[in-house]
């Protein structure tokens, strides 16, 4: 398997370390929390160098995590993307369900090695609150997790997994009641805690050196996938494809493929960030498409943000991209061009999310969804011969209730006699057997769609690739 | 243009008055632009030697409740960052220095010279920065000298000494130490620990060092009053204007000047009552 690699690659762009990444970065935060900033930096500079630390962290990536993640074909979605080759690289299958357990074991580790005995951790769509929540049950740790009230209703399953796991959650009631308001609130209990507490960040964003230390323990993702693929398909990818809401997962994906710019073989990298109602709507988390620099959360980056530097709510069905900032080094990769970012809208990653589903039997997270979306757009426009790799940071299960609402699959289902009472008025039934439900769109062409991959895939034609 | 008072000027003042500054905090916009003038007015006349204009921002993560609630309100009620120099045009001249206390990023989207142009032309005396430590500062360095603004950097209970010295060496006016580990609101006690604050800030070379974070009574005024050149309160304040609004009775300023008359004979006496002498 792939080591945990934290040393400084030599690559032009791989070796970039923070705090800034051309303009961006920085640590824009209180004075008060500066001596916590240098006792991590200082102690993660030491870690990086100590094999010890190096071979405990490669041990929970093999006993805990469940790594290496596998690389999955994907042979009946890949025809609905114009036959290009998609590639997954399952971070759903890890521990815990996405790829915020890679991040968080080696932050938890930290903080041991720190003397401190309690964590705190914001989270969207509550997959890097589990993953602390988890780390923490894992290393004996005091837990708090703050998350936005609002995303606790929409992930209220991951609110019970945390509280069962042993930590407190507190939902955070001001603001826009999202992620924003709970990093908001994590900061003001790092501030008044910082003696006994350390706070796992759960991504590439916020002052240094959080957008390096995170991409850093998320690297295993695309140095794990870079030698699968060559070692599947005898070369590199044509592209590689994540989500992007603060920025981890891609970042992690992105980082091995940076320095693979040779002329006529760049690989491209492609961030789908969350569009909702649409890019041009007012409802929407685009923030490299239609954010402006700024600072927000610790560093200097892209923002939604007004003429008068207020911050604007973002919009998406998925809490884990709705995010009205983004890491900076995203930016950076943004600015100098070496990264592409594309918006993906809701309605765009929910039909995703069930193509892959129907075809695949691999149920993403709506937040991985709007990569597949990105992969199905970029597939039609490559065509066959085509490899693209697809990061596919979690699971879906924590979505199927959001799922359900979306595709009406719940209010006057025959099978539960239960009206959850959240159809609009005068909609018309959307029910794939004329049931009268109700939802946003329909499951039925969806399935058809997905049944036009059967034959071929499974006269086995996946050889030609 | 009004005439402008420094901070160092007021503190000069109040150190041959053997006290120390009384320094009040409000959020400019609440409960709306001339409702927050009127206020600020209010702890100027009962006593405020400055007074610190907050510029409310979306995300502020170095306040409590109080201030937050105050600060949403008037962002919903349509304040802008312009407002904020209307406000201290109209405060400027009545014997106190007004600050801005203002989050970074509304200042970068105002534009930073800009922002330190209008300001000093306002009559400003300058900007206290929770958000921003000298490290990232170049760009408000070199506005505050070109406008001649006194740039307010924050220490805390947290900082070793090549911190203070750091900030020291960047910091005009006086320096904001943070009595407490924590976001702005009012707390029954202030920590005993601040007075060795103060010291090591001074030992850095600070000639100002001024303590906000807590304080919210005479009693507390009194005691930090003792050791600080400054005190800064902010939460008691905007509290009672919060609670004025809730009574609906937000025009009556009358609670706000009990609270700064509290506050000013607390540091009347800092220095004069038995066992509170400075040493």
């Amino acid at each position: 398997m792939t080591v945990p690699d934290l040393s400084r690659p030599s690559g032009d762009l791989r070796s970039q370390t923070g705090p800034y990444f051309g303009s961006f970065g920085g640590r824009f935060l209180p004075e008060a929390l500066v001596p916590a900033l240098d006792e991590l930096s200082e102690v993660y500079e030491k870690a990086v160098v100590d094999p010890e630390f190096i071979a405990e962290l490669q041990r929970l990536a093999e006993e805990y995590t469940g790594r290496p993640s596998l690389l999955s074909e994907a042979p009946r979605f890949s025809k609905l993307a114009g036959g290009a080759r998609i590639l997954l690289k399952r971070e759903d299958l890890n521990h815990t369900g996405s790829h915020k357990i890679n991040n968080v074991l080696g932050q938890a580790l930290l903080t041991v090695r720190m003397g401190k005995k309690r964590v705190i951790a914001e989270t969207g769509a509550g997959q890097h609150g589990v993953a602390t929540a988890t780390a923490a049950a894992l290393f004996g740790l005091e837990c708090t997790i703050y998350m936005g009230e609002e995303d606790t209703r929409r992930q209220a399953l991951n609110v019970a997994r945390m509280r069962l796991l042993g930590a407190e959650v507190v939902p955070v009631t001001h603001g826009s009641r999202t992620l924003k308001d709970a990093i908001n609130e994590a900061f003001r209990d790092w501030v008044t805690n910082v003696e006994s507490s350390n706070y796992i960040f759960g991504t590439v964003a916020g002052p240094h050196p959080f957008p390096t230390l995170v991409r850093d323990l998320q690297r295993i993702i695309g140095e794990e996938a870079r030698a699968q693929v060559l070692d599947r398909t005898g070369r590199l990818p044509d592209a590689v494809v994540a989500c992007v809401g603060g920025g981890s997962n891609a970042m992690g994906i992105f980082h091995a493929f940076l320095d693979d710019t040779e002329e006529g073989g760049t690989v491209r990298l492609i961030g789908c960030e969350a569009a909702g109602d649409g890019a041009d709507t007012p409802r929407h988390a685009a923030t490299v498409n239609r954010g402006t620099p700024g600072v927000l959360h610790g560093a200097r980056s892209f923002v939604l943000q007004d003429e008068d530097g207020q911050t604007i709510e973002s919009h998406s069905i998925s809490a884990g991209l709705d995010y009205p900032g983004i890491g900076p080094e995203h930016a950076w990769l943004a600015e100098i061009g070496r990264a592409e970012y594309v918006p993906i809208s809701d309605a765009e990653a929910m039909d995703a999310f069930a193509l892959l589903s129907m075809t695949e039997g691999i149920m993403p997270a709506i937040e991985s969804a709007h990569a597949l979306a990105g992969a199905l757009r970029l597939g039609k426009e490559l065509g066959e011969g085509a490899v693209i790799l697809v990061n596919v940071s979690g699971r879906g299960d924590k979505d199927v209730h959001t799922a359900s609402e979306w595709f009406g699959l719940l209010d006057g289902d025959p099978a539960d006699g239960s009206d959850d009472g959240t159809e609009p008025a005068g909609a018309d039934a959307t029910g794939t057997d004329g049931a009268p439900r109700h939802g946003r769109a329909d499951l039925a062409p969806l399935l058809e769609l997905a049944r036009t991959t059967m034959d071929a895939a499974t006269a086995g034609t996946e050889e030609d690739a | 243009m009004s005439e402008r008072l420094r901070a160092a000027q007021v503190l000069d003042r109040t150190r041959a008055e053997d006290r120390a500054a009384l320094i009040g905090y409000l959020p400019v916009g609440y409960a709306d632009l001339a409702g927050s003038i009127d206020a600020a007015r209010t702890l100027i006349d009962h006593g405020a030697d400055m007074i610190e204009l907050g510029l409310p921002y979306s995300d502020p993560v170095m306040d409590g409740p109080v201030i937050q609630r105050a600060a949403t309100s008037a962002l919903a009620g349509g304040i802008r960052n312009r407002d904020v120099i209307t406000a201290v045009e109209q405060l400027s001249g009545r014997g106190a220095a007004i600050l801005v206390m203002s989050y970074w990023n509304p200042v970068l989207a105002y534009g930073v010279d800009p922002f330190a142009r209008d300001l000093a032309a306002a009559g400003g005396a300058g900007l206290i920065t929770p958000d921003l430590i000298p490290d990232e500062a170049g760009e408000w360095l070199e506005a505050s000298e070109a406008h001649g603004l006194d740039r307010v950097f924050l220490v805390a209970p947290s900082s070793p000494p090549d911190r203070l010295q750091h900030v020291v060496a960047h910091t005009t006016g006086f320096v904001y130490a943070a009595s407490t580990m924590g976001v702005t609101g009012t707390r029954a006690s202030v920590s005993a620990a601040t007075e060795g604050l103060v010291e090591r800030t001074r030992a850095a070379g600070a000639a100002n060092v001024c303590v906000g974070l807590g304080v919210s009574t005479g009693a507390q005024a009194a005691e930090v009053g003792a050791y600080a050149d400054g005190v800064i309160v902010g939460s008691a304040f905007v509290r009672t204007l919060l609670q004025a609004q809730d009574e609906g009775c937000g025009g009556d300023l009358r609670a706000l000047a009990d609270v700064a008359d509290d506050l000013r004979s607390g540091v009347e006496r800092a220095r004069r009552a038995p066992g509170g002498a400075r040493a």
